[in-house]
């Protein structure tokens, strides 16, 4: 049987992991290569590369950490962060990511998605997307969350999937950071609208809540965090061992057991 | 040496990496001097099966593979690399694949109940079905990683493990010193790289 995923996400700026990391043990806290090799043998299921450089320097940097990281770590990799041409798909792929997630440059073009899928298939094209409720409706948020762009969620995800994307990052606004559990309603809205594989995103503070979100909406495929794997709050192993004895099915790595 | 033929398609990064991570040593290649002294030769691809038979057609890459396979030289196909091992393929169409392996390659919604999402993307687990050095060390249950919408169908002689996904379907097969895996060992973490480890020893 398919297994439920568990995706830490990375922040990288100029080469570096940004936001604190509290771990024994790793000599080098922000160090990309460091963090993904802890991640993997602690079970993560693929990890995701968030570039929020702005500078040319900075992208380029970020292409090194890349090739670094996918050179030692050998399960499935996302990039994302400022991915607005093609071109920006072919020099993240080239170094070793084995999809791309595109946010804000689809919103702006969305006929990037279909250049992607035609090119690279749908399975590199991952759409993710920033959402909060507002006035009744799910609305999508461009640049971070800061701009409501005052598409209809739902429409523009199942947009997204009609030209290409071949899997969806759905980020809750409102639920991010609050650590009260995911934005289920809302997930499961886009699990009813598209059938490619959705990664919940937002609200995670505790192993209940991965639980309580595979439970309340099997469809949905994983479970994507960060600061709480990255404090320590959530240790992946653990969460693992809970989510199999609620009868959940996650791939438990003999190394991690 | 192992020679990652290099015909135009696949994530040849990760699988080079993979294979100096276990200590392996590889080139990734498309010269034929180069291909024919390999001990080994690895088969990637990603994408459509047609594209991969037009390139490797390309200087007759193709009939180099098997020709080197037909000699004894052990040879494993990866993802869409194990897809072309096969007699032919309906994806898009009916192509004609390398014929090493008697089989076919179909479109797996053939198969699997209509709710089941497609491609076939994630970590999932083996059911090993033959023991074979390929897969030493590898225990049923263990987990690897597919993305793949078309899954091949060969007689049960030729299957070390298959998965399942609302059918049961082909995720390692061997003949003789032709070997296969429809997952990707190279993004299978420890799993994998067991894997890639067996077939460099081999």
């Amino acid at each position: 049987m398919i297994t439920k995923r568990i995706i830490p996400c990375l922040d990288v700026k100029d080469g570096r992991v940004v936001k604190g990391v509290k771990f024994k043990g790793l000599s080098d806290v922000s160090s990309p290569v460091e963090l993904g090799q802890y991640y993997s043998r602690a079970g993560a299921d693929e990890l995701v590369f968030y570039d929020i450089t702005a500078s040319a320097e900075g992208r380029k940097l970020f292409t090194d950490i890349l090739r670094q990281v996918a050179s030692k770590i050998f399960i499935p990799l996302t990039v994302g962060g400022g991915i607005s041409t093609v071109e920006d798909f072919d020099r993240v792929l080239k170094c070793g990511a084995d999809k791309v997630s595109v946010n804000s440059g689809a919103i702006r073009n969305p006929d990037l998605i279909r250049q992607a899928a035609e090119k690279y298939g749908d399975q590199c094209v991952v759409l993710s997307v920033d959402i909060s409720l507002v006035d009744g409706t799910y609305q999508v948020f461009s640049r971070g969350g800061r701009d409501n762009t005052g598409m209809d969620a739902i429409e523009w995800i199942k947009r997204g999937v009609d030209l290409g994307a071949g899997e969806v990052v759905v980020n809750s606004i409102d639920t991010d950071g609050v650590k009260q559990g995911f934005d289920l309603p809302l997930l499961q809205k886009v699990c009813d609208a598209v059938n490619v594989p959705v990664i919940a995103s937002g609200g995670a503070g505790c192993i209940e809540d991965f639980v309580e979100l595979f439970k309340k909406i099997p469809k949905v495929d994983a479970g994507l965090a960060a600061s709480i794997f990255h404090f320590g709050e959530v240790e992946i192993p653990e969460l693992k061992r809970e989510l199999r004895k609620e009868g959940i099915n996650v791939r438990i790595t003999r190394d991690a057991e | 040496m192992i020679a990652i033929i290099d015909y135009g398609l696949g994530n040849l990064f990760s699988l080079m990496s993979s294979v100096k991570a276990i200590g392996g040593e590889a080139t990734v290649t498309r010269d034929p001097e180069e291909i024919r002294r390999a001990d080994k030769l690895i088969l990637p691809g990603v994408g459509a099966f047609r594209d991969a038979t037009e390139l490797l057609a390309k200087d007759n890459l193709g009939n180099l593979v098997r020709e080197q396979a037909s000699e004894g030289k052990p040879l494993l196909g990866i993802c869409l690399g194990m897809q072309l091992l096969f007699d032919k393929s309906f994806e898009n169409g009916v192509y004609e694949g390398l014929g090493l392996i008697p089989g076919e390659v179909r479109d797996i919604k053939e198969r699997i109940p209509r709710d089941l999402k497609v491609p076939h993307i994630g970590w999932n687990s083996l059911n090993i079905r033959k023991a074979h050095p390929l897969l030493a060390g590898i225990e049923d249950g263990d987990c690897v990683y597919f993305v793949h919408s078309y899954s091949a169908i060969t007689p049960s002689e030729n299957i070390l493990a298959t998965t399942e996904y609302g059918a049961e379907l082909t995720a390692a097969v061997a003949r003789g010193n032709v070997m296969g895996s429809q997952f990707h060992p190279e993004k299978s973490g420890t799993v994998g790289l067991r894997i890639l480890r067996n077939f460099a020893e081999m």
